[in-house]
């Protein structure tokens, strides 16, 4: 018998052999895969075993991480809760992060090229120092007066959002989307909470997920016509030309009249350009659209920032919160030739043009900032784990440049005048001039208008220092005015915070 | 064999009986392999502690120190009892049953919270209730030691065994499913928070059996055949019994739904009947049988399901085990998630994450331990059960009479099927059946079982080695020893 017994042990020889072959396939030609697998949960142990960073704006943490004793050993906190959730978004440990938190992942994580001599330095000494900083160009100030006020708004509006920056850097002052949402409960390590947590934020009514100040695009209403208002000042018409009004406009092929909001508004034939702005005359500047032509009103809105559908805000020159292209329409019929009608509705920023609050700002910022639109920036600082090194520092940069310095100062004297004399007082406070315009969109059939106002505020000597843009969603009748009064007290804010930051 | 080395062979056969060159106990160089085993133990225990506290506590050599105890006792009782028994089972089986201690005890750890962990009681969870097991399979092994002091002598138990193998196997599949079922098997005989899994024992008593019947019938089997299709088939009668016991397990299986333990007794068997008959056909029919059955369950389970359904199941995970990663294939996925995660060189002892890993006490701890020492710490582990199944195949080669030689060839290539058999199911080398790692996985059944099966290698070789001169050893009874020892003898020359 023992022939077939040294054979046996043969065959386990070669049994063994096989295991070793097949377990040399998978640690060692499959461990990368396997290691780096979306299955394995290791991946995400290791990366809560370093401390992430902390986001923070005016020396206050935003988003930090704190130790538990789970597996998953740091839990990722948000103290200020819904009020920054649109600028920090989250870092769920099983769905996908979103904002600063996705944008600076790398270098929060301590994963990024530049943190490379921190980690080698940690393999010497042993200690774990974490992921880097991040410091955000927020005013808390600014962005408690957008929260509260839009939250309580006095004309019952449930959707709605909020931007400022500074227009001479383009550093964001405040950004708020409303409604908003809790990130704590996303970034649970109980995945079974935070899918829920998830789902019910999804599926809540006004979709409290969805940043409305950079990805909402509706129709503006007025605030196009400052858009209008340039192409006409670099069309031969000064700020005091007088262009044809009237109570009513029918545009040539169109059997629909424009008005405009109340009989009392331009019914005089003819109006100054600033008064056009100041009263908000719909049909001068229908009229005035019409005249000027399609393409011109086209090309000026596009020189402003319409169409742009890759523009990002948060670090300068890297990645950042996408932003929705705002569009213009085609304003043609449909053998393609300009349609009057349609361009008479757009010029009063109806029909198909559309804008996202962040253009609205632009817009205004580039007038108070001498014809210069800055880029605007979320990321003020990237700083090391032990705060002593900084590997980032936003140097503001030009975006474009849509009108030249004599048209914005013409542009700023006629939006000043909404403010001190036309629809748009509210804005107004005190040690500074103000300057900006209302919008009324209808926002269809059905449906309460939309309230918009976007604007600016020069200090003493006539330095910009906020721009803003506020849009409170189907908010009915006063919904503009009630937005002037947010957007002054926002860049009040901002004006007083603009030391301290 | 190649013709070369058979010449080199027999002298070395019969050289066997005076014996000089095997005259010698080497119960030292088991000793000092023990304490080699017991070192790498506590080395282990150590770096566990070291990465899971971040510090070593001073009582980090006591579970080692029992575990010594153990295993140093029962190297005196075979010093006395089995003088003459191959030196390095006992340590390659300490050593593995103390790394399989101390990976439980590290799973206590990590479930344990952090400000528990270094207060947690050494007896204490599922480690602790390994020492148990330990101390009470050791105890077990070195009473087998002492009852049983020629292995010849359990052959008067035979057909007992048998019996009381058939009996175990089936009594899971009797009992209601409340007190045998777990994860879909009925394997187990539950009674309050005790279990117990019978088939491990069953695996010792139906070999027993087989190796008696087997021998009782060889020549029959071998002989007195009638070829079909040009190979010989052992008339019904003769094989009639065997092939009951063995349907009768298979189907029992088939019905607590485990077809790893099915796998384990038709390679037994298959192994054990190869070896008595050395017929290489019955090695042909057994893998067409296997093969064939295996796919017939496969396709049966696609078309009838039923008890077979479990089996297409498996199949198909083995197949694609990334198709339904978080349900089905869950288990593998994260095992060889482990495994890949773990390289080349591991996570170290106490670096991994084992508990990602569901069940990685039972089945799948060859994964948890291999993400943390890696491809070369498993291919030492691997070495090592290969080197148990080797010197079991050594013992059997050199015990002189037939029954020896099948319990002993047969028990040690079950041991090696075993670990074959789950630790390619893990790699995804083959189908996913449930096994436990012989010596590793938490379980007093399985590890008492092998511990038996241990001790009976134990004494097959100390008669494999006792020198014939010695006096008083069972070779020199009178009886089976001669006869079998001749007629052993012939077989290696003829074969040539």
């Amino acid at each position: 018998m023992n022939a077939p017994l040294r054979r046996v042990g043969v065959v386990a020889m070669v049994l063994f052999g096989l295991l070793f072959a097949n377990l040399n396939w998978i640690q060692a030609y499959k461990a990368d895969e396997y290691r780096n697998s979306d299955y394995n949960g290791r991946v995400q142990v290791a990366e809560y075993e370093r401390k992430r960073g902390n986001i923070e704006a005016g020396g206050t943490a935003l988003a930090t991480s704190k130790e538990t004793s789970g597996k998953l050993k740091f839990l990722r906190t948000y103290p200020g809760g819904e009020k920054y959730a649109h600028v920090l978004g989250y870092k769920p440990v099983n769905l996908g992060d979103t904002g600063i938190e996705r944008v600076e992942n790398d270098f929060l994580a301590g994963t990024s090229d530049a943190l490379i001599a921190n980690r080698i330095k940690d393999m010497f000494t042993g200690d774990e120092t974490g992921g880097g900083n991040v410091l955000l160009t927020l005013s808390k100030r600014a962005q408690d007066a957008a929260y509260n006020g839009l939250a309580d708004n006095q004309v019952g509006a449930k959707k709605g959002a909020a931007i400022a920056f500074d227009p001479r850097t383009g550093a964001v002052q405040a950004l708020v989307s409303m409604p908003s949402f809790d990130p704590n409960p996303l970034a649970s390590h109980d995945t079974d909470e935070a899918t829920a947590a998830y789902n019910r934020l999804e599926q809540a009514e006004g979709g409290p997920l969805k940043n409305r100040a950079l990805s909402e695009v509706l129709p503006p209403g007025s605030t196009f016509k400052i858009v209008v208002a340039a192409a006409a000042l670099e069309n031969g018409i000064g700020k005091n030309t007088q262009i044809p009004a009237g109570p009513s406009y029918t545009p040539p092929t169109s059997g629909t009249p424009i008005r405009n909001a109340v009989p009392s508004i331009c019914p005089e034939s003819e109006v100054t350009l600033i008064d056009a702005v100041t009263e908000s005359c719909n049909t001068g500047f229908a009229q005035l659209g019409v005249k000027l032509g399609a393409e011109t009103v086209k090309e000026k809105a596009r020189q402003f920032g319409f169409e742009q559908d890759d523009l990002t805000v948060g670090q300068l020159g890297e990645d950042g919160l996408p932003v929705a292209a705002s569009r213009t329409g085609a304003m043609q019929g449909p053998d393609g030739s300009t349609d009057p009608a349609a361009l008479a509705q757009s010029s009063i920023g109806q029909r198909d043009v559309k804008m996202t609050p962040l253009q609205g700002a632009l817009i205004a910022g580039a007038v108070a900032n001498g014809g210069s639109q800055m880029r605007p920036y979320l990321v003020r600082q990237l700083l090391a784990p032990d705060r002593t090194t900084s590997y980032y520092t936003a140097k503001p940069r030009e975006l474009r440049q849509p009108v030249s310095g004599q048209v914005a100062s013409d542009l700023r004297d006629m939006m000043v005048s909404v403010v001190e004399n036309g629809t748009g007082r509210n804005a107004k406070f005190n040690g500074y001039t103000v300057g900006g315009k209302t919008g009324t969109a209808q926002s269809g059939p059905q449906t309460p208008d939309h309230g918009w106002f976007i604007g600016f505020a020069l200090d003493s000597k006539g330095t910009p220092v906020s721009a803003v843009c506020v849009v409170l969603e189907e908010a009915g009748s006063g919904g503009s005015a009630e937005a002037a009064r947010i957007a002054g007290k926002i860049m009040q804010a901002a004006a007083a915070d603009s030391g301290g930051r | 064999m190649t013709a070369a080395a058979a010449p080199a062979a027999s002298p070395a056969t019969t050289g066997e009986q005076p014996g000089v060159r095997l005259a010698r106990s080497r119960r030292n160089a088991e000793l000092s392999l023990l304490l080699l085993a017991l070192v790498i133990v506590a080395a282990y225990g150590a770096t566990v502690e070291a990465t899971v506290l971040g510090t070593v506590t001073p009582d980090f050599w006591v579970p080692t120190a029992v575990l010594a105890g153990v295993f140093l006792a029962l190297h005196v009782v075979i010093r006395f009892l089995a003088p003459f028994a191959d030196p390095a089972l006992l340590p390659a089986v300490a050593l593995l049953n103390g790394i399989g201690v101390g990976f439980l005890r590290r799973l206590d750890l990590a479930r344990a919270a952090p400000a528990d962990r270094e207060t947690l009681a050494i007896f204490a969870g599922n480690g602790g209730r390994q020492f148990a097991w330990t101390l009470a399979s050791v105890v077990l092994a070195a009473g087998l030691l002492a009852l049983m002091r020629d292995h010849r002598s359990i052959s008067r138990y035979a057909y007992t065994l048998g019996l009381a193998g058939i009996v175990l196997v089936m009594i899971p599949a009797v009992l209601p499913a409340k007190y045998s079922e777990i994860y879909g098997a009925k394997l187990w005989i539950r009674v309050g928070g005790f279990s117990i899994q019978p088939g491990e024992f069953a695996k010792l008593a139906l070999l027993v059996f087989f190796a008696y019947y087997l021998v009782r019938k060889r020549e029959v089997l071998s002989l007195a055949s009638h070829r079909f299709l040009g190979i010989d088939f052992p008339r019904g009668r003769d094989l009639g019994p065997v092939l009951a016991v063995w349907v009768l397990s298979v189907l029992v299986l088939v019905f607590e739904k485990d077809l790893g333990t099915s796998l384990l007794y038709f390679g037994m068997f298959v192994v054990t009947l190869y070896i008595a008959t050395e017929r290489v056909s019955w090695l042909l029919i057994g893998l067409i049988l296997f093969f064939g059955g295996a796919y017939l369950a496969y396709v049966l389970g696609d078309v009838v399901g039923g008890p077979f359904a479990n089996f297409h199941l498996r199949a198909q995970i083995w197949l694609d085990p990334f198709a339904d990663p978080y349900q089905d294939g869950y288990q593998l996925v994260q095992g060889l998630l482990a495994l890949g995660s773990g390289g080349l060189f591991g996570a170290g002892p106490g670096g991994g994450e084992p508990l990602e890993i569901p069940e990685v006490q039972n089945d799948f701890i060859f994964a948890g331990i291999g993400e943390e020492i890696g491809l070369f710490g498993l291919s030492a582990l691997l070495v090592i059960y290969l080197l148990i199944v080797e010197r079991g195949l050594r013992a059997a080669l050199a015990v002189r009479d037939s029954f020896g030689k099948l319990l002993a060839g047969g028990l040690a290539f079950t041991l090696g099927l075993q670990v074959f058999v789950i630790v390619g199911g893990i790699s995804k080398l083959i189908p996913l059946t449930g096994q436990t790692t012989p010596f590793l996985s938490a379980g007093g059944s399985s590890l008492m079982a092998n511990w038996l099966l241990i001790a009976v290698l134990l004494r097959v070789s100390d008669a494999a080695r006792r020198p014939v001169t010695s006096g008083g050893g069972p070779a020199a009874r009178a009886g089976g020893g001669p006869p079998e020892q001749l007629h052993g003898a012939p077989t290696e020359v003829i074969r040539p």
